[in-house]
């Protein structure tokens, strides 16, 4: 099974409906299980029980990033390799994508408002994040504004791919410039920074989250996959009932032309 | 090289005559800067301690909204058909018509700067700063907001929704710009290294911009 076997969306639907429910409850058990190890991960000796936040804010920024760049590939597969799916894939994500974005922001300022006594700080972590969230909006918006999918599609790929710019940027801020949010302890030369009883939480919660993603995108596929066809089907039954009224005769010769105008 | 600049020397002439509307993003640029005043209230302490924000911020609206019409109006004429089927690389034209917008729109903006900067009780080294970086920042705002003008053409939309696109990846842009003019200004970082990152964008820019104009215009316009 290669990607291009995937191309035809009857056998991507039914893969897909095969494999939704397996991922679903693969997601509500590690979810399950990274949820009881953090709670019973020990208090921070400075954070206290704040530290219990990085559970669920570091996933979701690594998410925010990764839905971005799973779009970047979709758009390239849009682009380059004109997979029929490409574009379906890239627009079920940016919902997603802004959502995680929107949860890493709100988790972090409530973390903020503790710790660093505020609840936003202009710094370039978080500056570069909300611009982020910026451009999924914006995004979102390119898919609404256009109501030819195609179309939409090739415009939003050359965005994403601009606009993927912007993931180095975040992930490099903390270290180029000596902000406030702390630098990256988990993936870092020399081994992680994290004590084991914090890192391995933090991990089942990643990989849960990454699960959580694959399967709302793959059910948002199938909705979008979906959606289409209901658009195609009612322009054809449009079309229909246009022809049938042109072969009416002269009685139908209005109705047509305001099917047409319409 | 001699069709690149034909196409430069066409695009300036017709944004200078009559229609074409470059100076109007002057006019936008002075009446913003005068609206600030108005804002803010008339303290000149308070508007020389922001007037560098206040200029790149109105030189960022003014070269957005002139941007809209950069590809539109030559796809009304068929002329963007001639370029796209072209033997010039898409490219390369897209550079230039580019080039040609910050010439006739951006390069006025600059030449406004110190008389803008009169208004904003900004002194002489102040005003000078911030029209050096204006002058190293706009490219990079011209050569991104080309996308949004390539991508507003193919979709047949404009406006706001452009606006929404291309503002957040002109962000950065204006982040150096106005840290740069504030080092001259109230210090304590130096000038040198907000305004290298800033001339690095407009490179960076420089070089994306016109790939992706191409590749949106090559695949949208039908």
């Amino acid at each position: 099974m290669t990607l291009i076997d995937l191309a035809n969306p009857t056998r991507f639907l039914a893969l897909t409906a095969r494999i939704l429910p397996w991922l679903a409850a693969a997601t509500v058990l590690l979810l399950a299980i990274g949820l009881y190890q953090a709670a019973l991960a020990p208090d921070d000796y400075q954070q206290g029980a704040t530290v219990k936040i990085m559970f669920i804010h570091v996933p979701n920024a690594w998410l925010s990033m990764f839905v971005w760049g799973v779009m970047s590939i979709a758009s390239l597969g849009t682009l380059v390799w004109r997979h029929p799916l490409a574009d379906v894939a890239a627009k079920a994500a940016a919902p997603i994508g802004a959502a995680f974005t929107f949860l890493a922001l709100l988790t972090g300022s409530l973390w903020g408002r503790p710790m660093w006594g505020t609840y936003w700080e202009w710094d370039a972590r978080l500056t570069s994040v909300l611009i982020l969230f910026l451009m999924y909006l914006g995004l979102m918006a390119l898919w609404r504004a256009v109501d030819d999918p195609s179309r939409a599609a090739r415009a939003a790929a050359v965005l994403t791919l601009v606009g993927a710019l912007n993931l180095p940027i975040i992930k490099f801020s903390v270290d180029w410039w000596n902000t406030l949010h702390q630098p990256a302890s988990v993936m870092r030369m020399g081994g992680s920074a994290l004590d084991k009883s914090f890192l391995i939480p933090l991990l089942v919660m990643a990989v849960a989250f990454t699960l959580l993603f694959v399967t709302l995108h793959l059910a948002a596929m199938r909705n979008e996959i979906l959606r289409r066809r209901v658009r195609s089907l009612q322009m054809m039954q449009a079309s229909r009932v246009a022809f049938s009224n042109e072969i009416g005769g002269a009685r139908g010769q209005n109705a047509s032309n305001e099917v047409g105008a319409a | 090289m001699t069709a690149l600049s034909a196409l430069i020397r066409r695009d300036i002439r017709i944004a200078l005559r009559v229609g074409g509307g470059a100076l109007i993003g002057v006019l936008f640029f002075l009446t913003v800067v005068v609206l600030m005043p108005f804002a803010v209230g008339p303290d000149l302490a308070l508007l020389s301690r922001l007037g560098p924000a206040i200029l790149w911020l109105g030189a960022l609206l003014a070269s957005l909204l002139t941007l809209d019409r950069l590809f539109m109006a030559d796809h009304e004429d068929g002329s963007l058909d001639l370029i796209t089927m072209s033997r010039t690389p898409l490219e390369l034209a897209c550079a230039a018509k580019a080039l040609a917008h910050w010439l006739a729109a951006g390069l006025p903006l600059i030449v406004a700067t110190p008389v803008l900067g009169l208004l904003l009780n900004l002194d002489m080294v102040a005003t000078a700063a911030v029209a050096l970086t204006l002058l190293a920042g706009t490219p990079a705002l011209t050569f991104t907001g080309m996308i949004g003008a390539a991508l507003a053409v193919t979709l047949h939309r404009g406006g706001l929704l452009m606006a929404v696109l291309v503002l957040p990846l002109s962000i950065p842009v204006l982040i150096f710009g106005v840290a740069a003019s504030q080092a001259v200004i109230v210090g304590p970082m130096t000038f040198g290294a907000p305004f290298s990152i800033l001339c690095a964008l407009s490179l960076v820019s420089l070089v994306i911009g016109p790939f992706a104009a191409a590749a949106s215009l090559r695949h949208g316009l039908d």
